[in-house]
């Protein structure tokens, strides 16, 4: 078995609001292997995000770390003071934000902002970090990069600003990079152009990527494992396969089902019905329940346990229960099941056992 | 049936070129002609940086032409100056911008950014009225009326962009500039919104420009779509048959790059890719209109070739 570069064992963080307490991440577990891609896909406030500025140490004054552990080749980050924090943020764990604009400076010019990892962490020189900086700008795209290195931020475009800061996130080669929406702002063609960026850097330097999106068509190509979150915890988690070849929580069928193709006909889509719950308020038994039309009279009452369908293959939900009836997903979903049995004939939902939230991390 | 339908908006000729002159000079849109037609969904999509939010905030009167003019409802919005008249026009003409963190007040509430516009064009006579106007459009976003009270940056990055959206419906316009409205939801908020921006539109008679580069989302909402490359309208033509008989390089390179929610496909996956150079030969083209309502950015000596593809497809 390899090592370990980042494990998340039970971590629980609320936030303190005038309203009251917003129980943002509920008991998470995962983890992740040298040069491993795992996606965290899930709907908008589920938790993606602020998940990952807890591994990087850059939750909101408000938040607070109830329990839980992130150990990082071993070492325990929660609690880690600020100095040692600032040695691994950027240089070892890189984080590309969500929000462009806010995690570029206004005021400073983007050459110096893409070179400033290896002035800081690598002690390079001034002119050969902004060579550097230079091929990066060109690595990602920037047309004619030489005369806007000295431009400011407000003078690109919005998919521009994304790839100067993905290029601030990949020039000091990171061992752990966490891409939070990293190509949402782009079009399709510069899309798949910094995907095979992020590809070609992680085969050559062993990168392990956490890779947040909502895109099921970008995560396909991209990720190795994928969690599925919903409502501050990972409804269901497995390989690539396994999440688009054999779904088991009806969330995850909602996600595959809600994607339009261009054969969708206008009017036609189907959204998944309702909004996600209130962390003021997490309602008591599944989370999803209330949205989810294959809903049983138990989800109103417990939360379901993950259920375990092979050795990486998690599901949180009652319908795997063996008591539970025999539901019909729809018919997008079971096509997936029925290409992927042929496959792997031994695949069954059947058969699935209750586990404790740690299996996870037993792989 | 084209010709009696009433033009929203008209783009003639313009061109917008920042720091002209300098070193960092960028013709940011070029030449580029297009109308909008009342009640409908017009698609722009294109590469990054290929001008899309630049024209659309020349429509929005925040950037002015380098030259050529943009018509909001006949008028050139660049004469429009009387204050009664920007006032109509602000209210008419909502714009819901790309990059939601930068576009609200983070240290107002939530409240009071949904009802911002409202406020600065006197249209609420009394705080019940405001509060219900808030209440209504955080629930047709699909956000809590609970959270009114609370502030952007206690919301994730969707929640954000949906205060937005609801910031821009509050002031019943008339026509909506989405600037990548959606890119920032999941896929099933995106669905939601989609379908809500669709009921709006045949409830309220909304002409919407929505500026996406999702082309599959595009392609679902948008009756035309225009396809912009290096700040260059590239192809013009109703969605289907841009999608499913699209006659440019680019647009077929486009087409070809778009994710699919399958792990197969996606490895096999071998995007066309497109060769700009052809373009940049110095010749002078045009807008053709190649087949019915379907236009193709060409010289005179490349219409043949694209005559043979849309004979191809039985376009013509
Ligand atoms: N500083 C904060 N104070 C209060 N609540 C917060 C704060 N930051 C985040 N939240 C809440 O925590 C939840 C999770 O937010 P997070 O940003 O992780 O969502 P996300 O999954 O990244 O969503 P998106 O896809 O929209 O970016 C949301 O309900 C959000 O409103
Ligand atoms: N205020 C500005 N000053 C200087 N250059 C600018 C300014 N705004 C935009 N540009 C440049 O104009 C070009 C077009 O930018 P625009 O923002 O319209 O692109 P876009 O099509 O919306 O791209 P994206 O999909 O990345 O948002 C880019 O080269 C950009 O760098
Ligand atoms: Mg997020
Ligand atoms: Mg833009």
């Amino acid at each position: 078995m390899t090592e370990k570069i980042l494990e998340v064992n039970d971590l629980k963080i609320n936030f303190n609001t005038d309203s009251g307490t917003v129980q943002a991440i509920r008991d998470v577990y995962f983890d992740l292997k040298p040069g491993e891609t795992l996606a965290l896909v899930g709907e908008s406030g589920s938790g993606k995000s602020v998940t990952t500025r807890a591994l990087m140490g850059l939750l909101a004054k408000n938040a607070r770390i109830e329990r839980g552990s992130v150990q990082f080749k071993g070492k325990e980050l929660i609690d880690l003071p600020e100095d040692e924090y600032r040695d691994i943020r950027g240089s070892e764990i890189a984080m590309i934000f969500q929000d462009p604009m806010t995690s570029l400076d206004p005021t400073m010019k983007i050459g110096q902002q893409i070179a400033e990892p290896l002035i800081k962490h690598q002690k390079m020189g001034k002119k050969e970090a902004w060579d550097k900086a230079l091929d990066m700008m060109n690595l990602v795209g920037i047309p004619n990069a030489e005369a806007h290195i000295n431009d400011y931020p407000h003078q690109f475009s919005g998919g521009m600003r994304q790839r100067i800061v993905i290029a601030i996130a990949l020039i000091d080669n990171p061992e752990v990079l966490i891409a939070d929406e990293p190509t949402t702002a782009l079009d399709v063609t510069i899309q798949a152009q910094i995907l095979d960026l992020m590809k070609k850097i992680q085969k050559e330097f062993g990168t392990s990527i956490i890779f947040i999106t909502h895109d099921l068509g970008v995560v396909a190509g991209m990720a190795d494992r994928v969690a599925v979150m919903y409502a501050g915890q990972i409804v269901e988690i497995g390989t690539i396969d396994e999440i688009y070849g054999f779904p088991q929580h009806p969330y995850t069928w909602g996600l595959l089902n809600s994607m339009p193709t261009t054969q969708t006909d206008r009017g036609s889509l189907e959204a998944i019905p309702g909004t996600p719950p209130d962390l003021l308020n997490p309602p008591v038994g599944d989370a999803f329940a209330a949205r989810n039309q294959y809903a049983l009279a138990i989800d109103e009452k417990q939360q379901p346990p993950y259920f375990q369908l092979s050795p990486t293959h998690f599901a949180a939900t009652w319908l795997l229960d063996e008591q539970a009836p025999e539901v019909v997903p729809p018919l997008t979903v079971r096509q997936r099941w029925a290409k992927y049995q042929q496959a792997h004939p031994d695949a069954s939902n059947k058969h699935a056992k209750p586990v404790e939230a740690s299996a996870i991390l037993a792989r | 049936m084209v010709e009696n339908r009433k033009k929203m908006v008209e783009v003639k000729h313009l061109d917008i070129t920042f720091n002209k002159g300098r070193r960092n000079q960028t013709l940011a849109v070029q030449n580029t002609s297009f109308d909008i037609f009342e009640g409908e969904t017009f698609g722009l999509v294109g590469e990054s940086g290929s001008g899309k939010t630049t024209i659309g905030r020349t429509i929005m009167k925040l950037y002015e032409p380098s030259a050529g003019e943009v018509l909001y409802d006949g008028t050139n919005v660049h004469d429009i100056k009387k204050k009664a008249d920007l006032k109509q026009f602000h209210q008419d003409v909502q714009m819901i911008f790309q990059d939601p963190q930068a576009s609200l007040d983070l240290r107002m509430k939530v409240k009071d950014i949904v009802a911002e516009g409202l406020d600065a064009n006197g249209l609420v006579s009394g705080k019940d009225e405001r509060d219900r106007i808030v209440e209504e459009m955080l629930e047709t976003v699909g956000l809590k009326k609970e959270h009114a009270n609370r502030y952007p940056h206690e919301f994730s990055g969707g929640q954000r962009q949906r205060i937005g959206i609801a910031r821009a419906l509050a002031m019943n316009p008339k026509f909506i500039i989405a600037d990548e409205p959606i890119s920032a939801l999941d896929v099933s908020i995106q669905a939601q919104v989609v379908n809500l921006m669709q009921k709006l539109q045949e409830e309220r008679n909304l002409t919407y420009l929505f500026i996406a580069h999702d082309l599959s989302m595009v392609k679902y909402i948008s009756d035309r779509i225009g396809v912009l490359h290096w700040g260059k309208m590239v192809e013009i033509g109703t969605s289907d048959e841009v999608y499913n008989h699209p006659l440019h390089d680019y647009t077929r390179s486009l087409l070809s790059s778009i994710p699919e929610p399958d792990p197969e496909i996606e490895k096999a996956r071998e995007p066309i890719i497109y060769d700009p150079t052809r373009e940049m030969d110095g010749k002078e083209r045009h807008m053709i209109e190649v087949a019915p309502e379907h236009f193709v950015w060409a010289t005179e000596e490349e219409v043949p070739m694209y005559q043979e593809r849309a004979r191809e497809f039985g376009l013509i």
